[in-house]
């Protein structure tokens, strides 16, 4: 894949494994392959978008990034601010240290996120604080920027959660996550928990920052319509493994893998004229302890054939990079004789 | 707006409050509509617009210290009286316990709730809890009932279900127990189906099996369903007619259709504007509606959507409360802005 200058983060093989254990000596009888041999890359300043159903490993390998999970084997190549390429999954707690500030996280439930005994000065000015601003007088200026920055009256700052609404609060988690001025910003289903009516104005909200303070986001969610508003490139991950990734308008019209396709007809449009919904994944996700052979899709497949009941798809570019395209990469035996109708 | 001669459900200034100590939640303030039979009903709204409260009380399952404080909910009974003509029901006026009532709930209107996982219990299989609901309504042997559990659970298209039905709920995935669910509220032959946000819980391809099975079954059976979601797109999807609610109130309703295409209310303008859509250009900012939903205690007065509302009129809308009237031949509109009638109370 490429390794071009601006490439912020690049994973390599990433794998996070969960032993399951049994009986009176705990004995490892086999592994939940949360995320198996995930590769993938983020460029400054773009929004990569992590998409996938539940159990399907987004978050684990978003969290492996954050070194919130240690990851059972793969690379994690970040390039800090000084220029140094490092690799995530191998540093130490005290290595990591200086880094932690340059990726931060914004959390999906507004409510669970903010310790409900802290104001806001604390929320937002502690990580100042962790990081070294010790001056009192410099972090109420900060948050009060902040405050001001995400949309919010630095009066709240004395306020206590409790007294916002959830969009208010998820406000308050992003200003805390950009008090440190971090670059890589990891987003687990920033506004499904929120109102449709304050969904976007959050949407905008990450939509400004990002250009004005060059944010790079891995925005990882289930709804496709708002993956698709906010992203550049989108990853789909099925069963541990990302089976596409392409520049979005480009994979949402043409995709390339039967399961993008499938989770593609699945999105219910708001317009009555237009009927979704057409075709039927039959089956169940399979469990990531018990993968099938083969294709972890082949048994919902429609268009499987025997080599796909035997040999796992290798995850390949299709179509080379061109300009303003960063390849479209995908995992099928059969993706280059397959038409999938795509939307829009 | 219903037709009185053929509706199934008819909710008249239906008012449900619940008493706190800290003050009074109007949660549904004065709610009219009617489902008819094989009608697909939609009540689209965000949190606090009072859509599952109204639910509720149709099922009278409101709990303390919520109360129904005025209203009329009619239901058209399946079974005749004496001179042949159908009997209706008014629920409010039964108490919530009744055998009336119970009789009613799960026979007449089935409930599929949000979460599957806490709508079964866990130390009962699925089987004996479907049975349960099937010999309490029908008067059949339990191995008769077992027989029907199981067409049902064929019909919901769960597969191996001889051995599903000797499963606990927990033994099931997300997108089974909701056919599980499904197949118990259907269990009964309820004319009136209530679906309470029923695919907000599980993932968008299961969502999609749901929800062509809910309406495939909604089709051979002729049963009404009442759609309760926020999810603009699986209203547009499923229902036939939609009510858009916002804190406690109707703001419009109309058919699919007009209210997708022609929405009136700058509500429902402005909502359907908001949400990002698989057609629209990505990365540009979406129109948005200021401000957010205010705290059930401190509603605005006057329309409850005036502090938000871009076409807001001084010394009007934040004065006084418009009534739902009708605007054209299918549309009804609670706003100033197209008539100047207000709730009388």
């Amino acid at each position: 894949m490429t390794a071009a200058t601006q490439t912020l983060l690049e994973v390599k093989n990433l794998k996070k494994y969960f032993p399951i254990r049994k009986g009176f000596f705990r004995k490892t009888v086999g592994n939940v392959r949360a995320v198996d041999d995930v590769s993938f890359f983020i460029n400054d300043g773009e929004t990569l978008g992590l998409v996938g159903e539940s159990g399907c490993g987004k978050t684990t390998a978003s969290r492996c990034i954050l070194r919130a999970l240690v990851p059972t084997g793969g690379e994690m190549i970040f390039r800090s601010k000084e220029g140094q390429f490092v690799d995530l999954a191998k540093l130490t707690r005290a290595g990591l240290h200086p880094l932690r500030s340059q990726m931060q996280m914004i959390f999906q439930d507004p409510y669970g996120s903010l310790n409900p005994r802290m104001t806001l000065f604390d929320i937002v000015g502690e990580p100042m604080y962790v990081n070294g601003m010790t001056n009192r007088k410099e972090r109420v200026e900060r948050v009060a920027e902040l405050l001001r920055l995400v949309g919010l009256r630095p009066e709240y700052m004395q306020r206590y959660p409790h007294a916002f609404s959830g969009g208010q609060r998820q406000r308050i988690g992003i200003a805390r996550a950009l008090s440190v001025n971090p670059r890589l910003v990891v987003a687990d289903e920033p506004v499904s928990a929120l109102d449709v009516s304050v969904q976007a104005q959050i949407l905008n909200l990450m939509l400004d920052l990002q250009k004005r303070l060059n944010l790079t986001y891995l925005f990882v969610a289930h709804n496709l319509s708002v993956v698709r508003h906010i992203c550049d490139r989108v990853a789909v991950m099925y069963v541990g493994k990302i089976v596409e990734m392409a520049n979005t308008l480009e994979l949402y019209a043409a995709p390339k893998h039967p399961y993008t396709a499938a989770l593609m007809s699945a999105v219910p449009v708001a317009d009555p004229r237009i009927k979704t919904g057409n075709v039927e994944l039959k089956g169940e996700v399979p469990s990531p302890a018990n993968p099938p052979p083969g294709c972890y899709f082949h048994p919902r497949c429609e268009f499987a054939v025997e080599v796909c009941h035997q040999d796992a798809p290798v995850f390949r570019e299709i179509t080379p990079n061109h300009q303003g395209d960063l390849g479209h990469f995908v995992a099928c035996h059969r993706a280059d004789e397959l038409k999938l109708p795509g939307i829009a | 707006m219903d037709n009185q001669s053929s509706f199934l459900l008819s909710v008249r200034d239906l008012k449900t409050y619940f008493f706190m100590d800290e003050g009074v939640v109007k949660a549904v303030d004065g709610v009219t509509f009617g489902v008819n039979p094989g009608q697909v009903f939609g009540i689209v709204g965000e949190s606090g617009c009072g859509k599952s409260v109204t639910m509720k009380a149709v099922l009278r399952i409101v709990e303390p210290p919520g109360r129904i404080v005025n209203g009329q909910i009619l239901l058209r009974c399946a079974n005749k009286d004496v001179s042949g003509c159908d009997t209706v029901v008014d629920l409010a006026k039964l108490e919530a316990n009744s055998k009336e009532m119970r009789d009613i709930r799960g026979a007449e209107i089935a409930l599929i709730p949000q979460e599957p996982m806490a709508a079964f219990s866990p130390v009962h299989t699925v089987g004996d809890q479907i049975i349960e609901a099937i010999t309490l309504h029908q008067d059949v042997s339990k191995r008769a009932a077992r027989g029907i559990a199981l067409q049902m659970f064929k019909d919901v298209g769960i597969p191996i279900p001889e051995q599903r039905l000797d499963e606990f709920s927990w033994q099931l995935s997300g997108g089974l127990r909701q056919r599980a669910i499904i197949a118990m509220a259907l269990s009964c032959h309820p004319r009136l189906l209530i679906a309470d946000e029923p695919t907000t819980a599980v993932d968008v391809t299961t969502q999609a099996q749901v929800l062509r099975l809910l309406r495939r079954l909604q089709e051979q059976r002729n049963a009404a369903i009442i759609f309760i979601t926020h999810d603009l797109g699986v209203i547009a999807q499923m229902a036939d007619y939609v009510m858009v609610m916002y804190l406690g109130l109707v703001m419009e309703e109309g058919p699919v259709d007009v209210i997708f295409h022609a929405p009136k209310h700058p509500y429902t303008q402005a909502l359907l504007r908001s949400i990002p859509t698989i057609t629209m250009t990505p990365r540009i900012n979406l129109p948005t509606i200021s401000g957010s939903i205010p705290h059930p205690f401190n509603k605005p007065r006057g329309c409850p959507f005036h502090p938000r509302c871009e076409k807001a009129m001084a010394g009007k809308c934040d004065v006084r409360v418009p009534a739902l009237q009708a605007i054209g031949e299918k549309q009804a509109v609670s706003c100033f802005l197209f008539h100047d009638v207000e709730v009388t109370t």
